[in-house]
């Protein structure tokens, strides 16, 4: 039987989230082991192409991890990205992606915990939305993923 | 072009990452991933052992790039540049990859699936570290004066601090006056001296000090430049001013909240009053009274406003103190929702008002006390936490403790430092804990109450580490910036500007050049973020060590889901 392992790509900005990552580990907190982390300085790094291309790359999910509102280590960086996903989520359902594929979040340096819960969270997500097939399956290729 | 030629270290950590990922299978791994022509495991690869075997192995297999998988870089980067470095290898050709905080240590349970996950790792690693280019540090010279801003008990020990070193400082205060808030206080706790006596000689010191400059009443108009050689403009007593400093310090400090128009009465009954009113009260010898009432927390600790302002219980104890020492027969009630009276000396002290007869009263945020009186305030009924039931307070007078809140002027020096505000617009530094007195834009610190609501020891104490901050940069004489910066490729650049508007630092200026626009970056305001990079449609603006090539290069490395 196959079974259907969802890999994540988890952009993480150096300051906050990529800590909060690091501390999920110093605490052992236990995640399933699909996800990786590419560590940029600032959640603003992200550019939208990159999403579309870890789709397109046939990997089923993408989650882009800043700091909080208020707390970004270059002042208005999270702002930035926060739109920048907004938009992109809105370009996904236009290519017919589902846009739980891809996801947005605030975690401090001093949350480990609440990283181990949205990777796991999002894991299970996308367990439900199944395969992304969409750019790499000819027979998924015609299609549209149902929006919920 | 040179060939790439990369050696891969891969750390067992003990047993920390080798008890849950195969080590040498990753080792096989690595030596058949692009460009890798050594790979090797270690015990400890940031041991001394593991440290020489890299610089050994850089000259033995002339390695020009160099990755290292073990723990986090958070911790462990600096140190495995240096080794590139001594070794001859220009410390930005090293990539780090993290395979136990963000591996071995999370997915001890599934260790098939984690030895693959740092494979994966691995490759990412490999890849970027492919793309890495060679870069230098800019240095930037730091002019040895310091701009600070706010003559309070803050910016003055900061300022003596920087002047006794030899600095020179500019301390400009907006008031008429030098001393600020701790001016208008009557005694201090928790020895109960004078607030002259504290600081008048500290105002005396700044005022004849050789190489303080005081500016006052003046204030910022303009801050320019960067860390090493900020361009202050101020207005002084109407005249426009102009000097150069190489750092900057933020200690603006905060002001009383007062209390809303009818609230407790406040406003409408004479003898409502503040504790900085009664400080006023006391230090004229007009403040006594037969039965005082004071309430804690008013316009503290609620949804709009949810800080604690640290030092208004410890007040409320002092002038508790003062009123029972002057006159034993008052009636002295405290009403408090939580009492912080922190540490050693406050524990005493508070320890100390009950003894005299200060009584101390628990009221709750659901059931705040009430004051009543015609036309002034005679009795405070207040439901008592711990007897379940209300009380009357005969009062003659009603002392509201209220927090600190922020200068209304911070907005303004935020916007012009480029540094940020916390949510409630206080200045927020850099890190709570790691860097408590300096901002992520270097060269400019923050002390006292600008940051948060401090007493004086943590005002003084937080003024001489960022002025000792400061010193560090100015003693040296220069500062580097690391090599994350913007950078732009003229060839393909448009000059539309997109990048130069979401820039947070102004780091970014279109510039006309030869009838085209073209991108001015000043390297040593740029921070790093990367998110000119993001808006720049043609690619033409790249962050080192983070560009479009070597972060796609990671994404493409996971092509296909690997699902069995």
């Amino acid at each position: 039987m196959i079974i259907y392992k969802p890999k994540v790509i988890v952009f993480c900005c150096n300051w906050c989230s990529y800590a909060g990552a690091d501390l999920a580990g110093t605490s052992r907190l236990q995640m399933p082991p699909y996800f990786r982390i590419i560590r940029v300085m600032c959640s603003s790094r992200v550019r939208p192409e990159w999403i579309i291309r870890v789709l397109r790359n046939g990997l089923d999910g993408v989650m882009v991890l800043g700091c909080h509102p208020g707390d970004c280590h270059y002042q208005t960086g999270n702002y930035f990205a926060r739109r920048r996903i907004a938009l992109t989520k809105k370009f996904l359902e236009y290519l017919g992606v589902n846009p739980k594929r891809l996801q947005a979040s605030w975690v401090s340096a001093s949350e480990g915990g609440k990283f181990a819960e949205l990777v796991t969270e999002m894991t299970h997500e996308l367990e439900k939305l199944g395969p992304n097939r969409l750019f790499t399956d000819e027979s998924g290729g015609n299609g549209t993923e149902t929006t919920p | 072009m040179q060939k790439i030629r990369t050696g891969v270290f891969i750390c067992h950590c003990g047993n920390n990452i080798a008890s849950v990922v195969n080590v040498p299978e990753l080792v096989e791994y690595s030596r058949g991933l692009p460009n890798v022509v050594y790979a090797e495991h270690n015990l400890y690869t940031c041991s001394p052992d593991g440290l020489r075997s890299i610089g050994s192995k850089i000259k033995e297999y002339s390695l020009n790039r160099v990755v290292v998988a073990s723990c986090t870089p958070r911790t462990h980067e600096q140190l495995f540049r240096t080794t590139c470095e001594e070794a001859g290898l220009n410390r930005y050709l090293f990539e780090f990859v993290n395979i136990r905080e963000q591996c071995s240590w999370v997915h001890m349970h599934t260790k098939e699936e984690a030895t693959r996950k740092a494979k994966d790792l691995i490759k990412m690693g490999v890849i970027k570290a492919s793309f890495l280019n060679p870069q230098e540090e800019v240095e930037v010279q730091v002019a040895p004066s310091s701009l600070i801003i706010g003559g309070g008990i803050a910016g003055m020990s900061a300022a003596l601090n920087l002047a006794n070193q030899g600095f020179e400082v500019h301390l400009v205060e907006r008031e008429e006056a030098l001393g600020g808030l701790l001016r208008r206080l009557n005694k201090l706790f928790p020895t109960n001296e004078d607030a002259t006596k504290l600081i008048q000689p500290i105002i005396e010191r700044v005022r004849n000090h050789e190489r303080i400059k005081i500016h006052m009443p003046a204030i910022i108009n303009d801050v320019s430049g960067y860390i090493g050689s900020f361009d202050i403009s101020i207005e002084e007593q109407k005249k426009d001013k102009r000097f150069q400093v190489g750092t900057i310090i933020v200690a603006t400090g905060a002001q009383e909240f007062e209390p809303n128009l009818g609230e407790y009465g406040y406003g409408e009954m004479p003898n409502v009053i503040t504790q900085l009113q009664l400080e006023a009260r006391l230090r004229a010898g007009i403040g006594s009274a037969e039965k005082v009432t004071m309430i804690n927390c008013v316009g503290a600790c609620i949804p709009e406003r949810s800080y604690c302002s640290v030092f208004c219980c410890v007040t409320a104890i002092k002038n508790g103190i003062i009123l029972k020492e002057s006159n034993p027969r008052a009636n002295v009630y405290v009403l408090h929702r939580e009492l912080m009276a922190y540490g050693v000396e406050f524990e005493d002290y508070y320890r100390r008002a009950k003894e005299l007869g200060v009584r101390f009263l628990r009221y709750s945020q659901d059931r705040p006390p009430q004051v009543v009186g015609n036309g002034k305030a005679s009795i405070v009924r207040v439901y008592d936490e711990l007897l379940g039931e209300e009380v009357e307070l005969l009062s003659d007078m009603v002392v509201l403790a209220t927090p600190l809140v922020p200068n209304q002027g911070n907005e303004n020096i935020s916007r012009m430092l480029k540094v940020p505000l916390s949510e409630d617009k206080f200045f927020l530094e850099a890190h709570v804990k790691l860097r408590p007195v300096e901002f992520s834009t270097e060269g400019i610190f923050v002390c006292g109450s600008a940051r948060w609501p401090a007493d004086i020891a943590d005002c003084i104490s937080q003024a001489y580490a960022a002025s000792a901050k400061a010193a560090i940069l100015m003693r040296r004489g220069f500062a580097r910036v690391e090599p994350i910066t913007a950078f732009v490729d003229e060839a393909i650049c448009a000059g539309c500007g997109s990048c130069a508007l979401v820039c947070p630092f102004d780091a970014i200026e279109v510039q006309p050049r030869d009838g085209k626009r073209v991108i001015n970056i000043t390297a040593v305001k740029c921070k790093g973020c990367g998110c000119c990079a993001a808006v720049c449609q043609s690619g033409a603006m790249q962050q080192r060590g983070f560009t479009d090539q070597q972060l796609v290069g990671m994404i493409d490395a996971l092509v296909g889901r690997g699902i069995t």
